[in-house]
């Protein structure tokens, strides 16, 4: 076992520490992806692994992402356990048959489950253009099989990676960019492993209900806090797992406040939220004081120019208004 | 083939301009002015140049990342190409996209996007529209190591053979692919070797000699033109610095570098100049003065181009119906307005 790493961590770290922990728990454990070996990756989510775990367990790829998917899937159906890396999850659009078609059916089809982790950076706010700041997750989360995870904290990117990695069947793993080097924290000793398909309360509240999950968290709670001194206690619930949604942690949630709020990064339309705002109306119609609220990005591309994306991305002026608008309902 | 006085110092010029205006990216990255990465050609300048140059009026073309030179000849104004990077709101992409992905048709010139591969298709639907419209154009698109990796070169090529479509795959064989030596990118030998999978014709060129990839580029069109298929044209050349400004390319061998920054592009043609006499060094000099004022105008033109201002509306994704209008205003105000 390599030493819990003391003092806080950057959820890149996380990432890391937590590829380097599986790696040294399970030899089965490889990792696959463009520049993640002798780099250490784009972000250096990888740096040190092949230095420590050798070529044959750390594997630099051409750019082939369809082949990675599909070669991690072949070799997870042969025993290993295959983490691969998306240099920009933008990318994984190479490998969408791979990933809802084989890895995402093959458990329903054959009875063999595919257990792969497709990991990478998500997410805008780094004025990186429309093909490098996607928020990809809506596009998975409706593929029966698959589980998507997206952690806004250090510790969750480790705990979730962890659980991932174990998990019997293909999990996709959106590391938001933006919180990379600012979601900070100290990982707890042991594994610390978080379960797949479990939200986290990151903040309790009465009044109203803010659903949500990765860069939008640190938002909704600096937004929560404005609220408090406004006299309007906000409850912030962290998705982490999109799909299979934690049902039971929303609704018990929206009973208590009977207000709801779904924001998110990722565009409007058929956005996770929409999910969320169904999941409501089916099972908290009786409870609800107010119609659910979306905050989301608009439907458009992710704009390059920072006042562009600045527009586009769900800010704190857009919440508050939202929020104060639900609260006052 | 001859190169006449004035084709040689076009050439020149547009090597000079494509080194000189990334030197002022260089700077306004620098000075923190960019939007963005920067994604640099030092060294490659007569691969996109030389290309380029061979195309005729009508042609089409899409750049990647680092084919500067290309749109430079194609006719793109450097002011156009500094509003782009400095994402302002009169730029070619109105600040909604970067660097090299804009279109100005009129030129020829089409935006590819950043996954690598896709030109090759798209492309081939281009020539396949301008021969069914009784066109004779031929596309020009480029692509380093990486990019053939990608299944959409593959299918792409793979289609443009069978129809023997008049498309020029320009392989910028670069050394690497962001940190990825060639060899770990494919086990062909030479990138050139890929066309006999295809049934398609190929060549390899030394891409930082200019005269010789003009030469070798107008084969290849010329082929393309008279109705014989795609054809894959192989530019030996280097990438001198690393994939974008923030990679310090520590794994790189300080003397590869050396090496090939004595294989210079712009340096080899001026030798070359010389001893044909051209143009000697008083001539290159009154270019350089003529280039040099050129950015100075288009820096200072850039520079006060107005940042872009966000559309309440967020229009421009369709040709807008009210419909998509309301919702996209609904959506910013959070949908109790
Ligand atoms: C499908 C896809 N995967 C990954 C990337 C990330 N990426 C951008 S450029 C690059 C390397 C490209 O290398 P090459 O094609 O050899 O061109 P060069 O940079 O050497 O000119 C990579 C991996 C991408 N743009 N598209």
């Amino acid at each position: 076992m390599i030493a819990a790493p003391s003092g806080e961590v950057t959820l890149l770290d996380a990432v890391r520490i937590a590829l380097a922990e599986e790696m040294e728990r399970d030899g089965r454990v490889v990792l696959m992806g463009e520049d993640i070996g002798v780099y250490g990756g784009a972000f250096k989510a990888s740096a040190g692994l092949l230095e420590r775990f050798g070529p044959k367990r750390v594997i630099d790829t051409p750019v082939v992402e369809e082949a990675i998917v599909g070669a991690a899937i072949g070799a997870s159906l042969r025993g290993l356990r295959p983490v691969v890396e998306m240099q920009f999850f933008d990318f994984a659009s190479r490998a969408f048959d791979m990933i809802t078609n084989f890895a995402a059916k093959h458990r329903y089809r054959t009875g063999l489950g595919v257990p792969i982790v497709v990991r990478g950076p998500s997410g805008g706010g780094v004025q990186a253009g429309p093909f490098h700041s996607q928020s990809p997750e809506g596009y998975f989360a409706r593929t029966p099989g698959l589980a998507v995870v997206v952690p806004s904290t250090a510790q969750d990117a480790r705990g979730l990676l962890k659980a991932a990695i174990r998990d019997d069947d293909p999990v996709l793993f959106l590391e938001h960019k933006l919180l990379y080097r600012r979601a900070k924290g100290t990982l707890p000793e042991g594994d610390g492993i978080v379960p797949i398909g479990k939200a986290a309360v990151r903040r309790e509240g009465r009044d109203l209900t803010i659903v949500t999950w990765g860069a939008m968290v640190p938002l909704a709670l600096d937004g929560a806090a404005e609220l408090a001194r406004e006299g309007v206690e906000a409850e912030v619930i962290d998705l982490r797992t999109l799909l299979p949604m934690d049902e039971g942690t929303v609704l018990e949630s929206v009973r208590k406040t009977s207000k709801a709020l779904v924001l998110h990064e990722e565009s409007r339309t058929l956005g996770v939220g929409a999910e969320a705002a169904a999941l409501l109306a089916e099972k908290a119609f009786e409870w609800l004081d107010a119609p659910v609220v979306r905050v989301t990005a608009p439907d458009t591309p992710v704009p390059f120019a920072p006042a562009l994306e600045a527009a586009y991305l769900p800010g704190p002026a857009t919440l508050l208004a939202a929020a104060r608008k639900l609260a006052a309902y | 083939m001859t190169f006449s006085l004035e084709q040689q110092r076009s050439l020149y010029r547009h090597l000079l301009l494509t080194r000189l205006l990334e030197e002022r990216m260089v700077s306004l990255y620098r000075q923190g002015k960019m939007t963005g990465g920067l994604y640099r050609c030092l060294g490659q300048e007569a691969t996109a140049v030389g290309t380029a140059f061979a195309l005729e009026e009508g042609d089409l073309l899409i750049p990647v990342i680092r084919d500067l030179g290309s749109v430079l000849v194609r006719g793109a104004r450097p002011a156009d190409v500094l509003r782009q990077l400095l994402a302002k709101g009169d730029g070619p992409s109105r600040g909604r996209d970067g660097f090299l992905h804009f279109c100005l048709p009129r030129r020829g010139l089409y935006s590819g996007i950043a996954m690598l591969g896709t030109a090759v298709p798209v492309l081939a639907g281009m020539v396949l529209a301008d021969r069914f419209l009784g066109k004779r154009t031929v596309g020009m698109t480029y692509l380093g190591e990486g990019g053939t990796s990608t299944g959409a070169f593959h299918e792409g090529i793979n289609f443009a053979g069978v129809q023997r479509l008049p498309v020029v795959v320009v392989l910028e064989y670069n050394h690497y692919s962001y940190s990825t030596p060639s060899e770990m990118q494919c086990a062909a030998a030479t990138l050139a070797d890929k066309a006999a999978g295809y049934g398609i014709s190929s060549a390899i060129v030394d891409g930082n000699d200019v005269l010789s990839v003009v030469e070798a580029a107008r084969r290849a069109v010329a082929h393309a033109r008279a109705g014989n298929g795609p054809f894959l044209l192989e530019c030996k050349t280097y990438r001198r610095k690393g994939h974008a400004e923030h990679d310090g390319q520590a794994y790189v061998d300080a003397g590869e570098l050396a090496e090939w920054a004595r294989r210079d592009p712009i340096a080899l043609f001026e030798k070359q100049l010389d001893a044909s006499g051209v143009m000697d060094a008083a001539a290159r000099a009154a270019v350089r003065a003529e280039v040099d004022a050129e950015l100075d105008a288009a820096v200072a033109e850039a520079e006060a181009s107005p940042a872009p201002v966000p559309d309440p509306e967020f229009r421009g994704v369709r040709a807008d119906e009210e419909d998509a209008v309301r919702r996209r205003r609904e959506t910013f105000v959070g949908g109790l307005a």
